[in-house]
């Protein structure tokens, strides 16, 4: 078995921090951005909440040729992705421009640069439409605009899974080191909070309509009813082991140990998308099937892993085939399991890779952050981590993620083996 | 030729506002024949900037003289000629 790819550089950008070192502070503290949508008036709209990062100035982190040619989205992967090559000691020279690459995942694309110039096409005329309106609001364009900037030539690539995208990022990105990459820049960020993004994800059927940011994302409670819609997301350097180990790269966060993706099939027809209730993949056995190839993977026995990092969709039928599935896998309130992202609200894309960073956070720090505002409804099976982060040895953890229209992914990720030292190994000795 | 109706100062802030600047490169400076791609600005920089031109002056810019405008001094030129 090819050894595992190790993590060397993390960006995150998130509702509740930005930064790496920010976020994970606010998480850790249980600290939410959840709040009323500013980047439009969406008044009118049935759901009026979002997790938006608020005080980015792009200015202050891009040079000015980048500004006219950028959606916002685009801008905050691109600070995110800076973040973490220069947390990695990476980039330009590290190795021949021809083995790196970039992988990121997106569920929309620049949705509010693309809204803006498609009014100029019908309210002005053509000759008002930006040139850069060719590639700015395509799904593509982070994977483009990273590999440009940090001069990144390697295999790379995007991936549109919805939610389970961050994941399938990461997953490619190893892939690629497995057939002679030795850096790839890889995760998602994600985010179209303006009137054309929002009436494509109120489609869904599972936005929150509630108006309290403190009850309107409560996955595994009894008055889950859907997901408040987030910006962000992280940009991992995912490195061949003994590439990071040659060039001595600053740290190793962890191993990704492991990886699965299953496809729940055909929809039952009632209009979401998905298979129902009733029907096998509905009811979990897709995402059950995910977390057990995951783990054969990474040659790991559910004893071993100690968090589970949870998708939280926030609807009945949803919480109730995730619970089930990591019920079946790792017994009855048989592992910690938490929702981080109860704070920020779902980034989409951006969410599987922040999960995955959160969870090698967790990894060095031993301790697992908690999931927000929920009380866990007693017939979910599973125990969620709420109120205060759980402090204990965290070795190996598993992030799960769901995208809209069948797709289940899992990564494990887990303390790297050689000469990386973690808290799990101080607490546990 | 006819008089300047569009000169350096305008190219300098259309440039700005169609396409910023890239880092290390001084608009301010001696750019007058400088290669566009020098100065950081590839052709859809050059295609967003002659789109505001033809809009806010009413010069028409065909695609292939633009093109052959490597430089401020020839876009200049090519702006100012009948």
């Amino acid at each position: 078995m090819p050894a595992s790819p190790v993590v060397t550089g993390i960006g995150v950008i998130a509702p509740n921090g930005l930064g790496t070192d920010r976020y994970w502070e606010a998480t850790c503290a249980g600290t939410s951005a959840i709040g009323a949508v500013r980047r439009f008036d969406a008044s009118s709209y049935p759901s009026r909440l979002a997790g938006e990062i608020a005080e980015f100035d792009a200015a202050e982190h891009l040079p000015s040729r980048l500004l006219p040619q950028t959606d916002h989205m685009t801008r905050l992967a691109l600070v995110a992705a800076d973040w973490a090559l220069a947390d990695a000691g990476a980039g330009r020279g590290t190795h021949s421009a021809l083995d790196m690459g970039v992988v990121t995942a997106a569920s929309a694309g620049g949705f509010e640069f693309g809204q803006r110039e498609l009014e100029k096409l019908w309210s002005r005329g053509s000759e008002y439409v930006s040139a850069y309106q060719s590639f700015a609001w395509f799904y593509a364009v982070n994977t483009g605009q990273i590999s440009i900037r940090h001069g990144l030539k390697g295999p790379s690539g995007v991936l549109v899974t919805d939610q389970a995208g961050g994941l399938d990022a990461i997953a490619q990105a190893r892939r690629q080191l497995r057939r002679g990459s030795k850096l790839v820049v890889c995760g998602g960020v994600d985010g179209s909070i303006c009137p054309w993004g929002w009436v494509g994800q109120l489609s869904s059927g599972r936005l929150s309509t509630g108006a309290d940011p403190a009850a309107a994302y409560l996955p595994f409670d009894r008055q889950a009813a859907g997901h408040v819609p987030a910006e962000g997301g992280a940009i991992l350097v995912l490195e061949d082991a003994e590439a990071a180990r040659a060039r001595g790269a600053p740290q190793v966060y962890g191993e990704v140990a492991g990886y699965a993706a299953t496809f729940d099939g055909r929809p039952d027809g009632d209009g979401d998308g998905d298979a129902g209730p009733g029907s096998a993949a509905g009811d979990g056995a897709g995402l059950r099937r995910a977390l057990e190839n995951a783990l054969a993977d990474a040659a790991l026995g559910a004893g071993d892993i100690d968090a589970v990092f949870c998708d939280g969709a926030a609807t009945p039928d949803l919480d109730r085939a995730e619970a089930g599935a990591i019920a079946a896998v790792f017994g009855a309130r048989g592992v910690p399991v938490t929702a981080p992202k109860t704070m920020t609200g779902r980034m989409y894309a951006g969410a599987g890779a922040v999960d995955v960073a959160t969870a090698l956070l967790a990894i060095r720090d031993g301790l697992i952050p908690p999931t927000v505002n929920v009380r866990p409804a007693p017939e979910y099976p599973i125990d969620l981590v709420v109120g205060a982060p759980l402090r204990g040895p965290v070795r190996a953890a598993a992030v799960v993620a769901r995208g809209h229209g069948g797709f289940n992914s899992v990564v494990i990720v887990r303390a790297a083996g050689r000469g990386g030292k973690t808290a799990a190994d101080d607490i546990a000795t | 030729m006819s008089d300047v109706i569009f000169a350096l100062h305008d190219l300098r802030r259309i440039l700005l506002e169609c396409a910023g600047a890239d880092e290390g490169v001084d608009l301010d400076g001696e750019i007058l024949d400088t290669e566009f791609e020098e100065l950081g600005y590839d052709s859809l920089a050059l295609m967003e900037t002659a789109a505001r031109i033809t809009r806010e002056y009413g010069i028409p810019i065909e695609d292939e003289a633009l093109t052959a405008a490597t430089t401020p001094r020839r876009l200049l030129d090519l702006l100012n000629t009948d």
